[in-house]
């Protein structure tokens, strides 16, 4: 009886902030993923393991996070954005050179990543301005929302690091845009976008442009640029209806998908649990967004709401810019499929996110209660 | 900020109220958004997997799949008795695909440091570079020792496109013996697989590297070399093969079993000893060459995997132009060897009996010009039978000119001078059998009677290939029934034993009256006997016939005498001398052309002799002491 009732006290503890439903379907998306790993890095113990004990951390960050109520977060908001911005200038000063980009900045102790740290103190610091602002709203108000979203972003695409600078510019907007930005701004925006396309081309590195130009016609480039999306797409449409099977997929097993365990991961899904596989996939990220939407829509403040409508929303963007990538549908950019790809940093940042969504949520039960 | 809202009502909660109303519409249109892209996704799929599923599947298999021809072995070539003359053996060697590598100079330095590359690979690699069919991998260094091999292998990882290959390589165990028969491969250069595309079996030669260039090498190549068989391979994005999906086995070639015979061409080969020369041994009876020796010869080996320049302009430039088949188309004035062909054709033709003679006053006049015999003063009363023992000229001046130089080359052309046997090498050469048609051809003029007057003596325009005057020889000896001289007697299917042979039909019967051959026969042994081929034959334990010749290289003016000492070595006269045994019942039949030599008695007579104590006798040649006769 003791017994029982010292668990049900420790499950209460650990289970108090919580979102059951969210938890489950992250964790139905982390078993796919480390099922893929098996595969993709044909059976190899030492990674998949790795990757459990990636999962397991990043399951302690989200739990963590999930007990740290909303407002010590707001208050953290604002000098977060100012030490990652003191960050990224020091990487564009004296950052490291890493294969031809500038991302990596040495602090003695440890080498830190600064734009990682940005993808989460955007949003927050945003959240954090709108929420200040709130009663008083004006369009210079998003102006300077806007200043404080491409400042960062600029510093991220020269380093160059164009996937997490159009992650953040994402997850930016999504902010601005549940602020309330008036649908002509967008509009505007979208007009000016489109006339500035040329400057901005001719501001993109050579591997930029020729990304995006392989997008159009991979096959100009088969052995450099285009050979990721070539395989790729070949990965994913052998696998037909039904797929080839687990551990059975060709193009994987001999080695003719790139970064198959990391970025094109999905492609090894895809391959190997065909059509039908990618439908349970993409319901299972839909599942996990919707209960974001869920989430976001019953914040009680506008920083929570915000913040979590910006997590959710980024969430849903690394899924579709990954998918789209090994999809032939949108260029290549180093963006993992969030929860299946293997790495840390990445598990660990969005789980971060959805610590900070279960925390919103909790924290509004508990305040209303 | 948030917390103050519900505290205070009014226009700031109606305003919240707004506000969340328009927060909760704009994430309608966000959630909208999502939906929308993810059924994008969806549909991208959807076509990549169902509508495109085919298409990309079949490019997957593809990358999958490798097809890989895996070469069937060379037959191989054997002489009668089975001695090995072209054989295969299986060695490593260090393979660079050209393609993948951007500087092959500094890459070819690296890997000096770990295999031995000598200059002379470097050069044959260059070359292989220019004349490669393909851009498959091509070889910078053989036959690597069990050493280097582990010394690469240990470095593998620092030459991607370098990689070693268990190959099997041809090879010719007798050197340069039978260079000019059995010939040799080589690789497959850009004229040659043109021209097996048009023959369309050029996918036979998937994977093939060489292809036989010279002698039975190339006559016989689609004999030699079998079917490829195919492996279906599943390979890795780096072309690493993986395990094998379906393999059909390829079908060796066929072996040729030759009717040469390896002692024997060895024998006849040394009997030449420094001289240049040729030398064809036929069995009269099935046309089958025995030997067939052209002398120097050069060492086959060079030229498998690529001659290198160095090498090859040695051989080319070398003025005993060992390169060149001297039994096969080298042509040479018969010389007295020409005579009882003479004699048969008189006899044939009825311009002469056996027993008509002439007197020689030791030359012959006509038209003003002195044509001289070799004897001074003359051979005296001279018939037919002695004709040919003493070589008389004067006695083939005088026939000849009753002849006439068509009737001449009539009967020549049915002995098969002047056209090509057909034996089974190519680079045959026809030779010249003079006539009124041919020289209006050849020269645009007309025939001067007096012309014809040299031809008698197997001089003049007259120019026949060794194997011409092997086969004519073999023909009197096989009374006047000719076979197409052939080297391979028979071709062996391994996996069967069947054989199949080459030439069993005779070619052509001569109308000759056996009296009319008696007489040339009985006049060739005297030659032999006591004629002018007595010394070397002096002792011989069987009958033989035969017939010396000597040929003259540059004209001697008119009143002059050949001095042998006096003239440049490269124009002296060539020895020849044509041969048959045992005189009743010949086994063998040969012609010896030994160049700038001088007399036909005594330098080319030897070699035949050597060459029949060994084939009829078993017996070898005792190592040859300086005799005085050798004078020059």
């Amino acid at each position: 009886m003791i017994i029982n009732s010292v668990v049900r006290r420790i499950e209460y503890y650990l289970m108090r902030h919580v979102d059951g439903a969210l938890l489950g379907v992250v964790l139905a998306l982390m078993l796919v993923g480390l099922l893929v790993m098996a595969s993709a890095s044909n059976a190899n113990a030492a990674r998949i393991t790795a990757q459990f004990a990636n999962m397991l951390i990043a399951l302690g960050v989200l739990w963590a996070f999930a007990n740290i109520p909303p407002h010590y977060l707001m208050r953290l908001a604002f000098p977060l954005y100012v030490l990652g911005m003191l960050l990224l200038v020091g990487v564009a000063l004296f950052g490291e050179v890493v294969n031809g980009a500038r991302r990596w900045l040495d602090l003695g102790v440890t080498r830190v990543q600064p734009s990682e740290l940005m993808k989460i103190a955007v949003p927050l610091a945003l959240a954090w301005y709108f929420d200040r602002h709130e009663a008083t709203l004006r369009l210079s108000n998003y102006a300077i929302g806007a200043l404080m979203l491409l400042i960062p972003v600029a510093l991220i695409a020269r380093q160059p690091d164009l996937g997490t600078s159009v992650l953040i510019v994402a997850s930016g907007f999504f902010v601005l845009f549940l602020a309330g930005l008036s649908w002509r701004v967008i509009l505007g925006l979208a007009v000016a976008g489109a006339a500035a396309a040329p400057f901005a081309w001719s501001a993109l590195h050579d591997y930029q442009r020729q990304r995006i130009l392989t997008l159009f016609d991979p096959a100009q480039d088969p052995l450099g640029s285009g050979y990721h999306t070539i395989q790729s797409t070949i990965a994913v449409g052998s696998g037909g209806w039904f797929g080839k099977g687990w551990m059975n997929g060709s193009q994987t097993h001999l080695d003719f998908i790139p970064e198959r365990t990391t970025d094109f991961i999905f492609a090894v899904y895809a391959e190997e649990f065909g059509l039908l596989g990618n439908l349970v996939l993409l319901a299972l990220f839909l599942l996990v967004i919707g209960r974001g939407i869920l989430i976001t829509a019953n914040a009680p403040t506008m920083f929570t709401r915000l913040l979590a409508g910006a997590i959710t929303l980024t969430f849903f963007t690394y899924t579709f810019v990954n998918m789209g990538m090994v999809s032939g549908i949108l260029p290549v950019v180093g963006v993992p499929l969030p929860l299946v790809s293997y790495g840390g940093s990445s598990l660990v940042s969005i789980c971060i996110g959805f610590g900070i969504l279960m925390s919103i949520h909790s924290h509004k039960k508990l305040v209303q209660t | 900020m948030s917390l103050d809202l519900s505290i205070n009502p009014g226009v700031e909660l109606r305003n919240a109220q707004l506000e969340l109303q328009q927060f909760r519409s704009r994430l309608a249109i966000a959630a909208a958004f999502v939906l929308i892209m993810f059924l994008l996704l969806a549909c991208r799929f959807f076509y990549l997997q169902v509508v495109k599923h085919g298409e990309l599947y079949t490019l997957a298999e593809a990358n999958r799949i490798s097809i890989v021809p895996v070469l069937p072995n060379r037959g191989i070539i054997v002489d009668r008795n089975g001695v090995a003359l072209a054989h295969n053996y299986s060695a490593y060697t260090l393979e660079v695909q050209p393609a993948r590598v951007d500087n092959l100079d500094s890459l070819i330095d690296e890997l000096a440091t770990l295999v031995e590359i000598t200059p002379r690979d470097r050069r044959r690699f260059k070359r292989l570079l220019e004349e490669s069919k393909s851009i498959g991998s091509l070889p910078i260094r053989t036959r690597l020792s069990d050493e280097e091999i582990a010394r690469f292998a240990a470095n593998r990882f620092r030459f991607p496109g370098v990689e070693i290959n268990a190959r099997l390589f041809r090879q010719y165990p007798q050197g340069e013996l039978f260079s000019h028969v059995v010939g040799h491969i080589g690789r497959i250069n850009k004229d040659d697989q043109a021209a097996l595309e048009q023959e369309g079996v050029d996918a036979n030669y998937r994977g093939t590297d060489y292809i036989g260039k010279t002698g039975l090498e190339h006559n016989y190549e689609r004999y030699l070399h079998g079917t490829t068989g195919v492996e279906e391979v599943e390979v890795d994005s780096g072309g690493r093969p993986v395990r094998t999906l379906s393999r059909t086995s390829p079908v060796s070639g066929n072996n040729l079993v030759l009717n040469l015979d390896a002692r024997l061409q060895e024998v006849a080969y040394q009997a030449f000893g420094e001289r240049r020369g040729a030398l064809v041994a036929i069995d009269p009876a099935t046309g089958g060459v025995l030997a067939f020796v052209s002398k120097p010869g050069f060492d086959p080996n060079h030229f498998v995997d690529g001659i290198d320049p160095q090498n090859w302009d040695e051989l080319n430039n070398s003025p005993d132009l060992p390169m060149v088949n001297r039994a096969l188309a080298g042509t040479y004035p018969p010389g007295s060897t020409f005579k009882p062909f003479m004699a048969l054709a008189a006899l044939t033709y009825g311009r002469r009996t056996p027993q008509q003679a002439i007197s020689d006053p030791g030359h012959f006049n006509f038209g003003g010009h002195v044509f001289r015999d070799d004897k001074v003063g003359g051979h005296g009363m001279v018939d037919m039978y002695k004709s040919i023992v003493v070589s008389c000229d004067t006695y083939y001046y005088v026939l000849a000119n009753d002849l006439g130089i068509d009737a001449i080359a009539r009967f020549m052309g049915t002995l098969g001078f002047g056209s090509r046997s057909g034996i089974d090498i190519a680079g045959e050469s026809a030779g010249i059998l003079p006539s009124q048609e041919w020289k209006l051809k050849r020269f645009k003029q007309k025939w001067f009677a007096g012309e014809t007057i040299s031809v008698g003596i197997g001089q003049g325009y007259n120019a026949y290939t060794p194997l011409q005057l092997a086969q004519a020889i073999a023909t009197i000896a096989n009374s006047g029934v000719t076979y197409r001289p052939h080297i391979v007697n028979y071709i062996e299917d391994i996996r069967t034993r069947d054989r199949a042979m080459v030439e069993p039909h005779p070619l052509r019967t001569l109308d000759l009256k056996p009296e009319h051959l008696a007489v040339i026969r009985q006049a060739l042994v005297g030659v032999n006997k006591e004629g002018t081929g007595a010394h070397a034959f002096a002792g011989a334990e069987y009958v033989s016939a035969g017939k010396t010749g000597t040929a003259q290289v540059i004209g001697i003016k008119q009143g002059d005498k050949y001095v042998e000492s006096r003239v440049q070595e490269r124009h002296r006269d060539h020895a020849l001398f044509i041969a048959y045994a045992p005189a009743d019942a010949p086994k063998i039949a040969l012609a010896v052309v030994v160049e700038n030599s001088g007399f036909g008695a005594r330098h080319a007579a030897p070699v035949a002799r050597k060459v029949l104590d060994y084939y009829l006798l078993g017996k070898l040649p005792v190592p040859q002491k300086k005799s005085k006769d050798d004078d020059n």
